[in-house]
């Protein structure tokens, strides 16, 4: 790929503009190409990351120094929120509820699904575009619409939703109007959820190129088909949940409010009862617990593309890994009540859902061992996105053994609601998915831009990130070990076993002030980059799968030639071959260029 | 730049990409129904009282409506059958019949929605009002989605057919999968909600 010559570039140009000239509206911005969608994803799920990263920034403000005004931006928060700069904790509420919405599901989620599984996978699978255009441009409106609503309900009275991202009923129920407006918001990204989960197994299933077996699929593909399942079956019982909340909250009936519940000045709430404030947490857990597999296993399929592609080597156990990843996916529907041991719901269930949970653990280590030993005897390259790459296999691995603890009923009861399974989760999804994503952009980038982002800057986000992220979760795990509750406004000041670990919480904070800092050199970075980054040719990481054999960046309808596939994903380093990477699309016999018209 | 697949059968799967769509749109949608069914096995398991469907709704209409939706499904087929047999006059004829079947639907619910009310049979009324309410509204909702797809095909949509034929077979087709999961829910919801 390295004599690609300009004007073969200039040849795909012209092919793109053969087609039909299309408007600078339908081009930009209700575009119905894959690769544009998924860039608006992306830049829409950053804002919206740096968005809940912001809201934590504060409330870490007001656990670190409890009562202290916030320097500068408490005199702009209004004085409901934090009156002379001092934040109220309904309003820590608010951020608390918002900053886990936000970062799960206009963040994280649409960037890793939304953002690289649109832009990436029609291009691995050697597709001219998604399955359904149309269906695609109207799951990115219907998610922005979803995050302008959950933006706009700051701005209601009483404020956003206050009620935890799991929004708890009886709490959830009574909650001021912000919640309703957080169930409308939900139910639109709910929709485009569902929409781009459809969307992305048709694409997989239907328009692989030929010669693409299943068992030939990247890695990358395999993870995004299995999340799509994921998404496909588990949001409709959150919408369901969703509804009946909103007609608990609307139409006053009690789907999750039990008898006899009073308002604080003793008068009896118009719900009749009846209803089980658990079934809103089974309804919702059985979501959210595939969510989380939702987070993270996208996120195992970017580390995997560039482990492959940076230790010139084949991934180690490549149907391990899909039979795992497929597994993994079955079992993520039947581990959610382990979120529930505390709530009273008896030994046999605990019993069950906690041995469903040590058997999920056992994919998810067979995807990690695989991935290290994929390290071994290989002669790696460091490259700023293998560096995240490599970050996110031991960050995952506390993440997930610190769960192991959780897991089981017996010490959950300790851990529950503690510092230390804010500890547990976040060390798989920000130390975790967050780094693999930031590795997917650095990786990609240059076949959306045809530039590389700059290596010194990309080295100091990277070095930053890390530590600084680790400096704020590792932390949690003592204070979570102390007993202390995760939800408590002023990080424990009232209480007792709370005093000796004050101390990291202030630690904690300043690593989250100096994560923040560091994300300025990836801003710069990004920004920069797209016009003044280094250029470099479709195939600047030798890598071996279809989205390298199109042009940086593709032009509409993706390759000159429909591509043909001849052999599995990740042929590095094979004897006899000319190079060390035989790409997908090259015939047997043929020389490392492939066959393009 | 064509998608392939969206007309012709992809070989090695033998489905084109509409017909894979609309069924992994119905399992999303079992899933939500079931969803809603657990909830409500839940409630009625955990409740002290539960009454009796047929105490309070009527029965005779539910099972009119229930014949109604049934009839609607064999016309929706016979619309698509039509189509098969290349006799679009056939298809506007029970393309038609099946929008009318499903307007009459809605229009019984609506009465006995409005006898409810004047009874003072309100969702906020008991968690089983509640559940009847929410479940044959959201089911409404789907009918009237049907409803909206059918008039389109059988009215501006229908030009397709002397352009893209088959594409036009296809999308019919489709939005009877679709009409005959609304139908199923109906048949679960009917038994459940009226006579148990």
């Amino acid at each position: 790929m390295e004599n690609v010559t300009t004007a073969e570039h200039v040849a795909h140009a012209e092919h793109g503009h053969q087609e039909h000239e299309l408007s600078f509206l339908q081009t930009y911005v209700f575009s119905q190409d894959h690769k544009v969608i998924g860039i608006q994803y992306a830049v829409t799920a950053m804002l919206f990351l740096l968005f809940g990263f912001t809201l934590m920034a504060l409330m870490r403000w007001a656990l670190a120094f409890p009562g202290a005004p916030i320097p500068v931006i408490g005199n702009f928060l209004g004085s409901a929120n934090a009156p002379g700069g001092q934040m109220v904790p309904e309003f820590y509420n608010q951020l608390g509820a918002m900053h886990g919405t936000i970062m799960v599901f206009l963040g994280v989620v649409p960037l890793a699904v939304g953002g690289f599984g649109n832009f990436v996978l029609p291009l691995q699978i050697g597709a001219p575009d998604m399955a359904f255009p149309k269906l695609n441009m109207f799951s990115y409106w219907s998610f922005f619409l979803g995050g302008v609503v959950m933006i706009a309900s700051f701005f209601v009275p009483g404020g956003a939703a206050n009620s935890g991202w799991t929004s708890y009923a009886p709490l959830s129920v009574i909650a001021t109007d912000g919640q309703t407006w957080w169930l409308v918001g939900m139910i639109f990204l709910i929709t485009s959820s569902l929409l781009g989960a459809i969307n992305f197994i048709v694409t997989t299933i239907q328009l692989r190129a030929p010669g693409l077996s299943f068992m030939r699929l990247p890695f990358f593909v395999w993870a995004q088909l299995v999340t799509s399942f994921l998404l496909l079956l588990a949001f409709p019982p959150l919408e369901a949940a969703g509804v009946l909340q909103l007609m608990d909250r609307l139409a006053d009936t009690s789907f999750f409010m039990p008898a006899g519940l009073v308002t604080t000045t003793g008068e009896p709430l118009p719900n009749t009862g009846g209803g089980s404030p658990l079934l809103w947490q089974h309804l919702f857990w059985f979501l959210a617990h595939p969510e989380v597999y939702v987070l993270i296993l996208p996120a195992m399929g970017i580390v995997s593309e560039i482990i492959a592609n940076n230790t010139r080597k084949p991934l180690w156990g490549y149907k391990l890994l899909v039979y795992s990843l497929i597994f993994l996916g079955f079992m993520s529907f039947v581990v959610w009540a382990h979120h529930m041991f505390m709530t009273g719901m008896g030994t046999t269930m605990s019993s069950f859902f906690q041995t469903t949970t040590m058997i999920i653990s056992i994919p998810s280590v067979i995807i990690l061992s695989a991935l290290f030993i994929s390290l071994y005897g290989g002669s790696i390259r460091f490259p700023v996105p293998m560096l995240f790459a490599l970050a996110f296999l031991p960050m995952f691995g506390i993440g997930g053994l610190t769960g192991l603890p959780l897991g089981l009923s017996a010490p959950d009861l300790h851990f529950h609601d503690t510092y230390y399974v804010i500890g547990h989760f976040h060390y798989v999804v920000a130390p975790g998915t967050i780094l693999a994503l930031f590795a997917g952009i650095y990786y990609w980038f240059p076949k959306a831009t045809g530039r590389v982002m700059n290596d010194l800057l990309g080295k100091i986000h990277f070095w930053g990130t890390f530590i600084a992220m680790n400096v704020v979760f590792m932390p949690m795990f003592i204070i979570g070990l102390a007993g202390v509750n995760r939800r408590l406004y002023d990080g424990g000041l009232q209480y007792a076993h709370a005093q000796d670990t004050m101390v990291w919480t202030q630690v904690s904070s300043y690593g989250a002030w100096a994560l923040g800092f560091f994300q300025i050199f990836f801003i710069f970075n990004f920004f920069w980059s797209i016009r003044h980054g280094k250029q470099v040719d479709d195939n600047p990481w030798k890598a071996t799968t279809l989205e390298w054999q199109a042009p940086s960046p593709p032009p509409h309808g993706n390759f000159a030639t429909p591509p043909e596939v001849h052999r599995g994903p990740y042929e590095y380093s094979v004897p006899g071959a000319a190079t060390d990477f035989t790409m997908q699309g090259q015939a047997s016999g043929q020389d490392p260029e492939p066959a393009k018209v | 730049m064509e998608i392939p697949y969206t007309i012709a059968e992809r070989p090695d799967t033998g489905l084109n990409n509409v017909k894979l769509g609309i069924w992994l749109f119905l399992a999303s949608e079992v899933m939500l129904f079931g969803g809603l069914f657990s909830a409500y096995i839940l409630l009625r398991v955990g409740a002290t009282e539960w009454p009796v469907g047929s105490t309070l709704l009527n029965v005779p209409i539910g099972t009119f409506n229930t014949i109604v939706l049934i009839t609607s499904s064999v016309t929706m087929v016979m619309a698509h059958a039509s189509l098969k047999l290349d006799d679009f006059r056939k298809y506007k004829t029970y393309m038609g019949l099946t929008i009318f079947l499903a307007v009459l639907f809605l229009c019984v619910k609506g009465y006995e929605y409005w006898e409810k009310v004047t009874h003072d049979h309100l969702p906020a009324q008991s968690t089983y009002l509640a559940i009847y309410w929410t479940l044959t509204g959201l089911h409404g909702l789907h009918i009237v989605g049907g409803i909206i797809v059918n008039s389109y095909f059988w009215g501006p949509g229908s030009a397709m057919w002397r352009t893209k034929r088959e594409q036009f077979i296809n999308r019919v087709e489709a939005a009877g999968l679709y009409w005959h999961f609304v139908d199923l829910v109906w048949i679960f919801l009917f038994p459940v909600l009226y006579l148990l």
